[in-house]
């Protein structure tokens, strides 16, 4: 797929995932706008991951860090066919296996997650494994920048880098808000790229929302022996106006017409692109 | 519920400059009162439970009385160790406040589930563990808490629960509240469950069998005394939490190093991960944390004893 028709699917992706927000009632909505990009670059671009071939151990692995954002994992998903569509009207529903963070219930999903500060330290395992198993899939974690605050992280960016994990990659998805505002005012976490530069990482600084720019980040083989830590620069809430960088849509769910306007300005920008061509 | 307890913290940390509101990463309009008040006693930290546990418990060391929120799961299972060193062995007096107590956050699955919060506390020596049943209790039970000796932890339920509590008697930490007087059974409960307790009691009523209700606020210590002296030849515990450590479990230990042996029956959340989500009351009525199950349970025991 071209980067044109990535960027149009992205505001299918965008669309399913207010959709299913709305039904479940509940739902991660401006985080999982901010991420969308990097999931769906990394979905149908970089990962060797498919539904058919899920069970290969040569699959590479993606482990959601920040799982509150399943929103957007579930409608990425979904989309490359791993459950049918429908499926997702169901989310957080009594006998649904779909529920607010992900779970392994759902098929393409790596790891539980949902308490922050777990993924990293878990793809550290899956990286030096495949190591030791002299085997070529890589690893990916999707972190976010309220979670860096997790100490757990920062001791797994000790042992990514004395392990020389070049086989691993963590995207921070750096939208710089987090549940009670800014980052800077909560815990300042900069400047974040000299600290995981010297912490022994190869640093990327991107445009998290740029295709060209991510598939760049994500697939740029790294200096020998460094795990690489992308800062993907990320708007909360992208794509919809009065969701952009606004915390309180942190778990924001869209009133019915604030799903309509949301969707129609999704309409918008897609014709726009399309026209744009 | 959790509104209650929150604006408790603030109304006593207005009047006490030894009280202070920690939370992590809460949302803006946590406290604003006390933020703008008395910026001193606001802190609203990142995602980082451990350390703000630990820090709690050096403000501790120096005076301070630290009321710490977040979500129960997070408060007890990422911090154990530092609850367990930090809190409990040098009996700092901080108090954790634990949103989402039991099935609350069903929709948010696994990682949510505080359904074990119970079992993990009761193993730290000097904690107290308090369950209130609505926000009138907890209104009363946290004017008592910057008084206890040692760390503190409070379960929230789900907020807007039914109040069933009465002011009368007295709320006293460590002692149980018989609501009921007890004939034929005695369901001993704490929190929410409570409500599920006095259905079940009047029910059971209806068709002339007599069970008293003992509702346990304080887990920690649990009133033995109110236990054995309401203990009847039925006995049957309840709660939103697993069988393991519980209070169906403590009960047992009570009743049992006294010698008495009555009838006996938990009823709670078994030992495996939910399967199902949901909401808070799917997943009670799953796990037939009911007031016809418990109806039902007294019944079945009670049969049994006429055999
Ligand atoms: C261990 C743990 N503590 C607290 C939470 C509750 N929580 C969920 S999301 C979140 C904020 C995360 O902010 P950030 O990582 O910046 O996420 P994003 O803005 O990308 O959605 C918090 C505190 C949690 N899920 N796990």
């Amino acid at each position: 797929m071209t980067d044109h028709e990535l960027q149009l699917k992205s505001f299918a992706l965008r669309r399913a995932m207010l959709n299913l927000i709305v039904g479940a009632g509940a739902g991660h909505t401006g985080g999982g706008l901010s991420c969308m990009d990097i999931l769906n670059v990394l979905y149908n671009r970089i990962l060797n991951v498919s539904p058919q071939t899920f069970g290969d151990p040569h699959r590479d692995r993606y482990v959601q860090s920040k799982g509150h954002c399943v929103e957007a994992l579930y409608a990425v998903l979904a989309d490359r066919g791993f459950f049918p569509a429908s499926d997702l009207a169901t989310v957080c529903h009594y006998q649904s296996h779909y529920v607010g963070h992900p779970t392994r219930h759902i098929p393409g999903v790596e790891m539980n997650t949902g308490a922050l500060g777990h993924g990293l330290p878990i793809c550290i395992g899956m990286a030096l494994a495949a190591k030791m198993d002299a085997a070529s899939y890589r690893v990916f974690t999707l972190l976010g920048d309220g979670e860096l605050a997790e100490g757990s992280n920062w001791e797994a960016g000790l042992a990514a880098a004395h392990y020389r994990l070049d086989n691993l990659a963590a995207i921070l998805d750096h939208n710089t808000l987090q549940i009670s505002g800014h980052t800077r005012d909560v815990m300042s976490n900069e400047p974040l790229d000299e600290k995981w530069r010297a912490f022994g990482w190869e640093v990327r600084s991107i445009n998290g929302h740029d295709y060209a720019e991510l598939t760049e980040a994500l697939t740029a083989p790294s200096e020998s022996g460094k795990p690489v830590f992308i800062i993907a620069n990320t708007v909360k809430g992208k794509g919809v106006s009065f969701m952009e960088n606004v915390a309180k849509w942190h778990h924001g769910v869209p009133s019915d017409a604030e799903l309509k306007q949301a969707l129609a300005e999704l309409d918008a920008s897609e014709a726009a692109l399309k026209e744009a061509k | 519920m959790r509104k209650t307890s929150l604006d408790m913290v603030q109304e006593m940390a207005l009047r006490d400059p030894r009280i202070l509101f920690i939370g992590s990463d809460l949302g803006p309009d946590t406290l604003k009162e006390l933020k703008v008040q008395r910026p001193k006693q606001f802190l609203m930290e990142g995602v980082s439970e451990a350390n703000i546990v630990s820090m709690a418990a050096g403000m501790a060391m120096e005076g301070w009385i630290p009321y710490i929120n977040t979500i129960a799961t997070f408060l007890t299972r990422r911090c154990f160790e530092q609850i367990v060193l930090d809190l409990g062995l040098h009996k700092t007096k901080v108090r954790l406040i634990a949103s989402g107590g039991g099935l609350v956050y069903a929709p948010l699955g696994p990682t949510h589930l505080a359904i074990d919060d119970i079992a993990i506390l009761r193993t730290v020596p000097n904690m107290t563990i308090l369950a209130p049943c609505d926000a009138d209790e907890m209104r009363r039970l946290m004017l008592l808490t910057p008084d206890v000796d040692g760390p503190v932890y409070i379960r929230l339920g789900k907020g807007g629960d039914p109040v069933v509590s009465r002011a009368e008697p007295a709320c006293e930490i460590g002692k149980a509240i018989l609501l009921r007087e007890p004939g034929d059974a005695l369901i001993v409960t704490t929190g929410v469950c409570l409500q599920v307790a006095l259905a079940a009691a009047a029910e059971l009523g209806k068709a002339g069998i007599s069970a008293g209700v003992l509702h346990c606020h304080t887990l920690k210590p649990l009133d033995a005394d109110a236990i054995l002296k309401h203990a009847a030849p039925v006995v049957v515990t309840i709660e939103e939490h697993i069988l393991i450590g519980g209070l169906g479990g403590a009960v047992a230990e009570i009743l049992l190093g006294a010698g008495r042996a009555p009838r006996f029956a938990r009823i709670g959340i078994p030992d495996a991960f939910a399967d199902q989500y949901g909401s808070q009351a799917s997943l009670m009525a799953r796990y037939s944390i009911t007031s016809e199950n418990l109806a039902a349970t007294v019944t079945r025991l009670l049969n049994q004893t006429h055999k």
